[in-house]
């Protein structure tokens, strides 16, 4: 490096490694087959190499990029002194679950994209780190549990066991709480177990951070679906205070002719079907799948590129992503859309699908698509697609899942009349408080702000947790019976 | 976990009678509604309507019918035994009122879930009279209950073997010929349903179906259970079971039922092989 150390005021001029440490990955020729992680995990070694490359800026701008605000350099230096057990209780301070955060936030807008380093060279691999940290902790014994305050002697339910709700219950039975999570399936994770596919988050890491709660003393109840077996007045009459992070979970379709034919799934069921209920393991498992020769996956997000490399590794010879816009306008991390594309996923962009085309059997034949042109701008700062007349083609596949978000789910709203809800029936709640319409109750992740990411989710629920720990802290303690 | 408190076989060889201990499921739910269950931990999740609901003893029936894999497991359970997941009430309930006369139409073991919602309308002042047809005598359920709730009970078996010899449709024409009927209530096989639904349209009788497609989680999450009703995609777990019959695509809901035909049998061929001897108990 020449000149001047890099302005995040490091104090000793070092030499900067310009590119990130890589990382070990299984080939994608391997990979494409197993749902086995992807990525293997820096060795000690790695580790303390990468960690190396971090400046220890004094006003780490990285920190301002994370949702829930990591100390990022402190747990790096840790790391560089090869003291893992320090790294990860720093990064606990902060948050619960590095594990999965190391391995599905999208450092590259957040901590990444702030990293100093990134001006010049590539940033500091933050979670690839984080990741490192949770890892060797794991290895070691398992997550610790922290300390738990003295009983408070309040109750807090937490509906829904997703990204946010278990960062509300971690943070609220740490200060002495009693905290009860309400889950609507058969095990607890939410998108992290039903969504998220086992090559990219292992179940398994899902299970220890979640040991971790159950150690604080966090009861979780499954086939609780609040809205049907209980309501939200009911849970208030039981609790002090009542945090909401349901999950947006309403699968939208396009509406277009031969959506309904068999073979056609929405991302949510396709993935759902193969990872909370393990569909790959068929038929030693019962519940089955699809297995389509040729898949189409229509969306261009994170969930899109989890469809479409599930599709691959349960046995098809082709899949086909299918996106409107062009690959710069894709909503996916790049890193997903890299190995995707390693893995050989087919991309068909500028391409938006018109119908899908049965068989005489009521079964997905084809999709007929068209070509996209991209004109000038539109509200969301993208360039907006058009239709080019004529352009109209057929892709064969026997496969199609439609991966264009999620609208709100209304189990929660409809059993809940003073609950105020937006016009697409989102969850009103305030943003820096998570405070819902009635009072001691909270709501936060994506059925407040549509879908989005387990990372902002858990922002949601650590900045509900602090709201409601100042409000549970401000109420008696009422007797009970 | 739910444990099963009562098992009878209601007909030989495949219809099966459970009450499950379900106290906080039984407090809520309502007529019309469904439960989702897991046998095991490597088990599907399948719907099943609510036959009975008792809050004072906080216990649900469910009546099964041994037909694929998963109700064939649950068939050889004992009295004891635990169903390891047990998720419900989900969908809405049957919409009770006062109607001047209700006819419920069920088909096989369909007349289960009809049970409790008779028992609901008749509750509520209106007059019930139930339809129900079988293939032979010796396949009829529920007939003493339905007795019990409604002031009439028409019963139809393709082989004349009781009652009258035809199908349900038949005997549903014949009562509603006589006029005075409000609303029709089917619980059965889609391809009933879509038939009790042709018959009553021309008499512009009113007919609420309970459609039973395929289904993951009960919440609205996957979308694998929409139907098209009146042209517009719904959720049959959130949004109905129970839709206006009139306006139900049946032919989507059957070709949908018809999914995973191939990977059922599969399934459970795969089972039988391992569990030969359960059977023949």
């Amino acid at each position: 490096m020449k000149g001047e150390p890099m302005a995040g005021e490091a104090t000793t001029r070092k030499t900067i490694v310009p590119k990130k440490t890589p990382i070990p990955e299984q080939p994608p020729q391997i990979r494409r087959s197993n749902f086995e992680e992807v990525s293997l995990g820096y060795t000690p070694e790695q580790a303390k190499q990468e960690a190396e490359r971090c400046l220890q800026c004094k006003k780490p701008a990285c920190v301002k990029g994370c949702p829930v605000n990591v100390p990022i350099p402190r747990f790096i230096k840790a790391v560089q002194e090869g003291d893992f057990r320090q790294a990860i209780d720093i990064i606990k301070e902060a948050n619960l679950l590095p594990a999965v955060c190391g391995r599905v936030c999208p450092q590259e807008s957040q901590c990444e994209k702030n990293c100093v380093l990134g001006k010049k060279f590539e940033p500091v691999g933050i979670g690839r780190l984080e990741r490192f940290a949770a890892d060797q902790s794991l290895k070691n014994g398992g997550l610790r549990p922290p300390q738990v305050a003295q009983k408070s002697g309040k109750k807090v339910a937490v509906v829904g066991s997703g990204p946010s709700g278990l960062t509300v219950a971690y943070e609220l039975a740490r200060q002495g709480h009693s905290v009860v999570i309400y889950e609507a399936l058969h095990e607890p994770g939410g998108v992290l177990v039903y969504g998220i596919p086992e090559f990219r988050l292992p179940k398994s890491i899902v299970y220890s951070e979640i040991e971790v709660l159950k150690k604080m003393g966090v009861e979780i109840m499954t086939n609780a679906v609040v809205g049907k077996l209980m309501t939200i007045d009911e849970i208030m009459q039981e609790n002090d205070a009542c945090f909401i992070g349901s999950g947006a979970g309403l699968p939208k379709f396009m509406g277009i002719e031969g959506e309904n034919l068999n073979g056609v799934y929405s991302a949510n069921e396709f993935l759902t079907r193969v990872n909370l209920m393990r569909a790959y393991q068929f038929p030693e498992y019962d519940t089955p799948v699809t297995r389509g020769d040729r898949v189409a996956v229509f969306g261009g997000g994170n969930v899109a590129m989890d469809a479409a490399r599930t599709a691959l590794r349960i046995g098809a010879e082709e899949v086909i992503l299918v996106y409107r816009r062009s690959l710069t306008e894709l909503p996916a991390r790049k890193e997903e859309v890299h190995h995707a594309q390693e893995e050989g996923i087919r991309f068909e962009l500028c391409t938006n699908p018109v119908r899908i085309l049965g068989n005489d059997q009521g079964q997905v034949r084809a999709i007929e698509c068209i070509r996209m042109d991209l004109c000038e701008l539109d509200e969301s700062g993208r360039r907006s697609p058009k239709p080019v007349k004529g352009s109209e083609f057929e892709i064969p596949v026997n496969v199609a899942i439609i991966a264009l978000g999620t609208g709100a789910n209304p189990l929660i709203p409809q059993s809940a009349k003073n609950l105020q809800v937006n016009k697409r029936l989102y969850i009103i709640a305030d943003e820096e408080t998570g405070k819902t319409s009635i009072e001691g109750v909270y709501a936060g992740g994506d059925i407040v702000t549509g879908s989005a990411t387990v990372i902002s989710a858990m922002g949601a629920g650590r900045k509900a947790a602090k709201a409601m720990n100042e409000y549970l802290k401000k109420k008696p303690v009422r007797s009970r019976t | 976990m739910a444990r099963i408190l009562e098992k009878k076989q209601l007909r030989k060889p495949d219809v099966f009678y459970f009450k499950v201990a379900a106290a906080l499921i039984s407090k809520k739910a309502m007529p019309g509604q469904f439960v989702i269950l897991r046998l095991h931990a490597k088990g599907e999740r399948i719907p099943i309507s609510l036959a009975d609901i008792n809050p004072v003893e906080g216990t649900i029936s469910l009546i099964v019918m041994a037909v694929g894999k998963t109700t064939t497991e649950m068939s050889v359970m004992k009295e004891g035994d635990d169903i390891l997941d047990l998720c419900g009430p989900l969908g809405n309930g049957t919409h009770i009122e006062k109607v001047d006369k209700v006819i419920v139409v069920g088909g096989g073991f369909g007349v289960a879930p009809l049970y409790p919602i008779a028992r609901s309308f008749k509750a509520a002042g209106s007059e019930v009279v139930c339809v129900m047809g079988a293939r032979s005598k010796d396949l009829l359920i529920y007939e003493k209950e339905m007795e019990a709730v409604c002031s009439e009970v028409l019963v139809t078996t393709d082989d004349g073997s009781r009652g009258m010899k035809g199908v349900v449709t038949e005997a549903l024409r014949r009562e509603l010929e006589k006029g005075g009927t409000g609303l029709v209530v089917t619980v059965g096989p889609a391809i009933m349903m879509k038939f009790v639904s042709e018959t009553t349209r021309p008499f512009g009788v009113k007919t609420v179906v309970s459609l039973n497609p395929i289904m993951v989680d009960g919440t609205g999450m996957c979308g694998g259970c929409r139907v098209t009703v009146a042209g517009q995609t719904q959720f049959a777990c959130t949004d109905g079971p129970e839709f206006d019959g009139h306006q139900v695509d049946w032919d989507i809901l059957l070709n949908r039922q018809k999914t995973f035909n191939k990977e059922q049998r599969v399934s459970f061929d795969s089972w039988r092989q391992r569990h030969a001897g359960v059977l023949c108990e």
